[in-house]
């Protein structure tokens, strides 16, 4: 079962996190900094699996990591997931590339601009803790319908609400009673208020 | 009240805070509008002001007053608002909170909706954080779901059934007959998801059932591999690994205690790791669960041998990663197939030296389990040449590992008085302190070793006297065979009294040496006094450290003080040091000039606890001068972890004894 997925930048900022189990607020900061000094102190050439801190489980628990630019992305299981197993869904056909499929080459900001967007493509794929698809396109198949239903709704539903703010922050200038141009006059009839 | 601003613009003001306080005064102030504005019961903007809220739990800050806003999101009828609120609760709520089984009437309804994704974000999010009270009403929905002809439902609610399972486990028999058809599911998808569910459900003990599983299992399995390129569910070349590896572990679980299943597996395991081609990690993933699936249960044993030949190759692959599972692999399987895995032993002792600390640590421990009394020589040579270059973490378990080793399979006295000697000069400070006193012993029994290690141990005294374990030992052996060291026994050249005395001395005021250390020194030095002519000179130094600050010290230069001031103008003085370490006795003796010793044999190593018995020893004296027999008895034992010391003294030996 997967305890948590973590993605956090170079300097240990959070980029994403979600975890399959509770822990109060303070102790999930704690896991994602104690989990950053773990893994930003390993090599680069050394192997992608550490034993986890205290905080999140000891002995049974592991970490596997992947570093990719700028952002390392870590995977907490337990014993009953294969390593190798965990290690090709971070990296081969399914988290990276799907994200990079979603977000045309995916880098940094884009994480950072659209977390709920990856929290979404994220519940394509792992769900409870545990893997629930694995297929790329499946997944994105399933990500861009859901899209494009939000997408449906706020078009008509959201206009008038959109409407309404534009009008109400319009800085209306005092209407004139008479215009005149020349010799040419008009009467501006009285415009109810548009509160 | 201005609308409130979108996440992206929020997420791009926080982005410009210089300071840790500037990023806090930023959200504070967007929490308070936020507050305000869910205070407005404002329906339209509610799903981004969650939104923002959530970016703000991310990162750190409390978050708990919109847990409710959560709940009225989930309530609303739009996906849009239902997707934030469920993300939302998933993340704030969790089973200690009450506000959580408000959802239960609301997931209720979504699980019954009409639209499939709203069905599907109520199965995530019972899934993910559903109590048991939550998964025991709402387990008749999920066992609908389970039979739906939607496929993408059925998926997600096979994982929620998992979840349901594993906290109301009564709950198991209910979804067992749905569940079984899922096997013949075409959609790989679902079949994971099932034989995960599978996968759970037996490890709780329900194998009789999923026996029936079995057969199935393995066509499915057999039909991944026969199969040709299915675009789909293909992985670099290689159908579906991930199915693969969870049918190989569903299959270790089943055959674990059952040996016929056992028996049964045997055909398809092999057909699975010949046929998997490993010039990528996702073969390699299927390989290491295959190895992993044949160890675990009853196979015969030209399969084991053939898992580990596999495990073997991996540790010649490039890739850190799977030469790190291998090691690990390979380490909980020595206990059991050790020939097989000596076959691997030169590519494990190549691993010593590779650059990452966890799989040499592996590599050290596999090398200790695959020493025995064949390969110990070169082994021993690898293992101390490791020793001499590895990190300082490693050097105490190295250390205490290479003594277990030396220990039970020495070839020679002299090649385990050498190795242990290495040991010493190059780890000495990481070794344990009860090494000391064994290898006392050690060097004890060894007889005619005396002459050889004395000597050895004086020339590593010159070169180093920091490493406190090595200078113990030297000065004890010193101390006792001193007379060996100068007397032409040695093969190399000799030091004279006055170099040995130097050295000693230099012990005892050196800054490196700890007070342990000064008080073997100084008795090594006392015992020279009956065997070097320059008592003259050992007296001095005793008297000096009559009035040393350390009292263990003090007291022994006091004692050896009241010996030379007592029995100075009687040289007939028997001292006969009788030290019982209750493990191991040891007695050695000092010798006057009149008197001519021998001692038998005690009758026995042990002196028996709780007065059960005596130990004897008969000691027959020449004493052609006729002089006065006193003997000294200093008794040096420990009780209970503390040095005790026992002096008595007898002088009432009758006159007809030496007259």
């Amino acid at each position: 079962m997967i305890k948590a997925i973590l993605i956090f930048n170079n300097h240990g900022k959070p980029r994403l996190s979600k975890f399959y189990e509770h822990y109060t607020e303070d102790t999930e900061q704690q896991i994602i900094r104690e989990t950053f000094h773990l893994v930003s102190k390993r090599d680069e050439n050394v192997c992608n699996f550490l034993e986890g801190g205290m905080l999140i489980g000891g002995s049974d628990y592991k970490l596997i990591y992947r570093h990719y630019a700028t952002l390392y992305f870590v995977f907490c299981v337990d014993s009953s997931e294969s390593e190798l197993g965990i290690l090709d869904l971070i990296q081969v056909k399914v988290f990276v590339e799907t994200l990079d499929k979603c977000f045309e080459n995916v880098c940094e900001l884009d994480l950072i601009f659209h977390v709920d967007k990856v929290h979404n493509i994220l519940a394509e794929m792992v769900m409870g803790g545990m893997v629930l698809e694995t297929n790329m396109n499946e997944i994105i198949t399933q990500v861009d319908a859901q899209n494009k239903m939000e997408k449906s709704e706020a078009g008509i539903a959201g206009a008038p609400a959109r409407a309404v703010s534009a009008v109400k922050n319009m800085n209306l200038p005092e209407m004139p009673r008479n215009i005149n141009i020349g010799d040419i006059s008009i009467k501006v009839p009285n415009l109810p208020s548009f509160k | 009240m201005p609308a409130p601003i979108r996440l992206r613009e929020l997420i791009r003001t926080i982005r410009t805070a210089r300071t840790q306080a500037e990023e806090r005064e930023m959200i504070q102030k967007e929490c308070a509008a936020i507050r305000s504005s869910f205070r407005e019961e404002d329906n339209t903007y509610r799903c981004r002001n969650v939104a923002k809220l959530l970016y703000m739990h991310m990162l750190g800050y409390p978050a708990h007053f919109g847990q409710l806003e959560c709940l009225k999101l989930i309530a609303s009828q739009k996906f849009t608002d239902k997707r934030i609120g469920y993300l939302g609760a998933m993340l704030l709520l969790d089973e200690r909170q009450d506000v959580h089984l408000l959802m239960t009437n609301c997931i209720k309804n979504d699980l019954n909706h009409s639209t499939q994704y709203v069905q599907g974000l109520a199965l995530c999010t019972l899934g993910c954080m559903g109590s048991s009270e939550m998964c025991r009403d709402l387990a008749g929905e999920v066992e609908k779901l389970l039979k739906t002809s939607n496929s993408y439902l059925r998926k997600k609610a096979a994982l929620c059934a998992v979840h349901v399972i594993r906290k109301v486990p009564e709950l198991m028999e209910m979804f067992l007959p749905a569940t079984k058809n899922l096997l013949s599911e075409k959609n790989h998808g679902k079949c994971t998801c099932f034989i995960r569910g599978n996968c759970w459900r037996s490890a709780l003990g329900l194998n009789k059932c999923t026996l029936s599983y079995f057969l199935p299992l393995t066509v499915i399995l057999k039909n991944l591999i026969m199969s040709g390129y299915s675009p789909e569910h293909d992985v670099s070349g290689i159908s579906d690994p991930f199915l693969q590896v969870r049918i190989l572990r569903l299959l270790r679980i089943l055959g674990k205690s059952d040996d016929d299943s056992s028996e049964a597996m045997n055909d398809i395991l092999a057909q699975v790791a010949t046929n998997t081609e490993t010039s990528k990690n996702v073969g390699n993933a299927i390989l290491y669960e295959t190895v992993l699936t044949i160890m675990d249960i009853k196979s015969e044993s030209g399969l084991r041998v053939l898992a580990i030949n596999i495990l073997g190759r991996f540790l010649l692959n490039n890739d850190k990663n799977i030469r790190y599972v291998a090691l690990t692999s390979l380490l909980k399987t020595v206990q059991t197939d050790h020939n097989a895995v000596q076959r691997h032993r030169s590519t494990i002792v190549d691993c010593l030296k590779d650059l990452d600390v966890s799989i040499k640590r592996r590599a050290m421990e596999l090398s200790f389990a695959l020493v025995n009394g064949n390969n110990i020589r070169g082994m021993m040579k690898e293992l101390l040449y490791f020793l001499d270059s590895c990190d300082p973490e490693f050097k105490a378990d190295c250390a205490s590992g290479v003594f277990l080793a030396a220990e039970k399979y020495a070839p020679s006295k002299r090649w385990h008085i050498d190795t242990i000697m290495r040991v010493l000069t190059t780890a000495g400070s990481y070794v344990r302190d009860d090494s000391v006193p064994n290898l006392i012993q050690l060097i004890t029994n060894s007889v005619e070793m005396h002459a050889y290690t004395v000597q050895r141990l004086y020339k590593a005294l010159l070169d180093d006297i920091s490493q406190q374990p090595l200078v113990q030992v030297a000065s004890w052996c010193i101390g006792e065979y001193g007379d060996l060291l100068v007397s032409g026994q040695c093969e190399e050249e000799e030091p004279i009294q006055d170099e040995v005395l130097d050295v000693l001395e230099g012990l005892l005021v050196s800054n490196l040496s700890t007070p342990v250390t000064r008080g073997y020194s100084l008795t090594a030095i006392m015992k020279l006094s009956t065997r070097f002519s320059s008592v003259n000179r050992i007296k001095k130094v005793v008297s000096i450290y009559g009035s040393s600050i350390d009292v263990e010290l003090q007291q022994r230069a006091v004692e050896y003080n009241a010996l030379f001031k007592k029995y100075d103008h009687m040289s007939d003085l028997i001292s006969l040091w009788v030290s019982l370490n209750f493990n191991k006795p040891w007695c050695f003796l000092s010798i006057s000039q009149t008197f001519q010793l021998q001692l038998l044999s005690p009758s026995s190593n042990v002196v028996p606890a709780l007065n059960q018995g005596t130990v004897t020893q008969v000691i027959r004296v020449l004493n052609p001068q006729k002089q006065q027999l006193r003997m000294r008895i200093k008794l040096t034992y420990t009780h209970k972890g503390s040095p005790v010391q026992d002096l008595a003294e007898v002088n009432n030996f009758p006159p007809q004894s030496w007259q």
